[in-house]
């Protein structure tokens, strides 16, 4: 690192400047991961935060079932199926609808789900809901003053407020809980749409068949919700193309330094420097500016992602460790990539231009 | 036909470098240039010779090969009695980082370096304690003629007498027992190009190198010990 360094100190300008370009995609990045988790919480986090390991899809009759809590319905006979079935533990029915919360203070699209007590968020307040009851969402009864005993009207059933749950949410709505035959006569639907299993021991795929159901992993069924791939997709897709461009970029500037080097290099090769001492010295300068470049980056999104998520109304940021160490390290890692790639023309550097020998 | 002129030295019965028949060809369409045709040089410790030869006389290829920076097609480079031909290339960098000086043309010295760090640059490589590299730098750097603050001057802060002098006390660093020497005077006027030469003389027999000056200035010889005239790729 001895000439990196002092590299750095004397084009200072050159390597500030790359630098803030790596500070600008870091932000970017982190920005991006924290809007890709909080969107993935807003439309999943109902169905992600079940205490559930499977859920069980199903078809109408003749059509093979599809992983989405649009098209799936479960028949009274595959419900009886998987609950007959041995080896298989807790099986509880699972309506999702789409509907809206009215109360005394204001409405709002939310996501009905109907269940049993045992799938239902923490409770902060109240209990859980009985037959004609719901339960709201904290951030929702703040919002729209909402306590237990409060009668709300959900679609067209009036309902009476048996609790306050812990935020959740499907689709990007706020998720409002209550029990199966409740959920029935909200969404007007006359079977549940999918079921939240512990498989326990059970040959899930011989069921499957049997019952003509279809058995994911709770992580696998959030691909079920509608828009979630598409929208997840696409934010991956920015994501990579992020990661491309910074490797492309930073590649790129090493690639014309060690073209500007060039004399340098001989010179060192011919004091007697390996190619390898030369190497490890350019890619620990490209690791020092990654370090610091998107170490910067990380601060500026992170603090920009707390300022955002603390309006309340702005997008949705889940922040957290993996969200800033992820990119970052993908940032650092391709970076390198892109600078190894530059500086490998420092081997192909014949020394014998030091002497500009008239050959 | 061999039209090689070689010159021994008796001052030493180990020469610090010989070339002893060294032939270097290059392609050049269907056939191949011959730019050494089998050279012969014996240089003694303590010795200074100059070559002079007119540009594409084959002197810088004969710097090259005697650097190890390029081998020849058949004969042998010997550095301090050690066979360079026998070397690996790894084994040759290590012989030219340890025993071999060079000093360049002088726009060769590392643009973001000052006068103090070309030296200690090359005490890097050799994994040199920090401490006690800084203060032979130093000395050396005093002893070509730059002290105090230039010696913390970049190469663009420094005149070209003065770049120079860093060259030589860059080349003679890691106290080499060869010190070959590219073009000193190029980009001088007379008077420093003759400073340098006087320079270059007077630490030949200070440090002891067999030193090796390639020149097509003919006005700078009067300070070597021996002149050698090249001619194409024979030297006599």
């Amino acid at each position: 690192m001895y000439v990196a360094l002092r590299d750095i100190r004397f084009a200072r300008g050159r390597f500030a400047l790359m630098g803030v370009v790596v500070t600008l995609i870091t932000t970017l990045v982190v920005f991006l991961y924290g809007l890709t988790g909080g969107l993935a919480a807003d439309a999943s986090s109902a169905v992600s935060g079940l205490p559930a390991a499977d859920v069980v899809f199903g078809g109408p009759p003749g059509a093979a079932p599809e992983v989405s809590f649009s098209d799936s319905s479960i028949s009274a006979a595959q419900l009886a199926a998987w609950r007959a079935a041995p080896g298989v533990g807790a099986v509880e029915p699972l309506g999702v609808a789409m509907s809206r919360l009215t109360s005394a203070d204001g409405a709002g699209a939310v996501s009905v789900l109907g269940t049993a007590a045992a799938l239902l968020p923490p409770l902060v307040a109240g209990t859980a809901p009985a037959e004609g009851q719901v339960a709201v969402g904290r951030t929702t009864a703040a919002a729209d003053r909402i306590t237990p005993g409060s009668t709300v009207t959900v679609g067209a059933r009036t309902l009476l407020v048996s609790g306050i749950t812990a935020d959740r949410s499907y689709a990007h709505a706020p998720t409002v809980w209550t029990t199966e035959s409740t959920w029935e006569q909200v969404s007007g639907a006359r079977q549940p749409s999918a079921l939240a299993v512990d498989p326990g021991s059970a040959a899930l795929a011989a069921l499957d068949r049997t019952a003509g159901t279809r058995t994911v992993p709770r992580s696998a069924a959030l691909a079920g919700i509608d828009g979630y791939s598409a929208e997840q997709g696409s934010l991956q897709l920015i994501q990579g193309f992020l990661f491309a461009v910074s490797a492309l970029v930073v590649g790129a500037f090493f690639t014309v330094w060690t073209v500007q080097r060039r004399a340098d290099i001989a010179v060192l090769k011919a004091l007697g420097a390996s190619s390898g001492y030369l190497v490890r010295d350019a890619l620990g300068q490209a690791l020092m500016l990654l370090l610091l470049g998107t170490g910067a980056g990380a601060g500026i999104g992170v603090g920009g992602s707390a300022l955002a998520a603390s309006g309340g109304s702005g997008p949705p940021f889940a922040l957290g460790a993996a969200t800033v160490v992820v990119p970052v390290l993908a940032m650092v890692l391709l970076g390198l990539a892109g600078a190894a790639l530059a500086v490998r023309r420092i081997t192909s550097v014949d020394p014998l231009t030091a002497l500009g020998a008239n050959r | 036909m061999n039209a090689t002129a070689e010159t021994r030295s008796n001052t030493a019965d180990t020469p610090g470098l010989a070339l002893r028949e060294v032939l270097l060809t290059f392609p050049d369409g269907d056939r191949r240039l011959t730019v050494l045709d089998r050279v012969s040089l014996s240089v003694a410790p303590g010795e200074f010779a100059a070559v002079l030869g007119p540009s594409g006389s084959g002197k810088s290829s004969l710097l090259a090969v005697a650097a190890t920076l390029l081998r020849p097609d058949s004969g042998q480079v010997l550095v301090g009695g050690q066979d360079a031909g026998a070397l690996s290339a790894k084994q040759r960098t290590t012989l030219r980082r340890r025993r071999i000086g060079i000093v360049f043309q002088q726009p060769n010295l590392l643009a973001s370096l000052t006068a103090l760090e070309q030296l200690l640059v090359v005490a890097h490589l050799s994994g040199a304690a920090p401490a006690s590299a800084r203060a032979r730098a130093a000395g050396l750097l005093d002893s070509v003629g730059l002290s105090g603050a230039k010696q913390r001057r970049r190469p663009h802060q420094l005149s070209g007498g003065e770049r120079q002098r860093v060259n030589i006390a860059r080349a003679l660093y890691s106290q080499p027992s060869v010190l070959l020497v590219d073009e000193p005077t190029s980009a001088l006027d007379h008077e420093r190009g003759a400073q340098v030469m006087a320079l270059l003389a007077d630490v030949t027999r200070e440090h002891g190198t067999a030193t090796v000056a390639v020149t097509h200035d003919r006005g700078l010889l009067d300070r070597a010990d021996r002149v050698l005239e090249m001619a194409d790729g024979r030297l006599s």
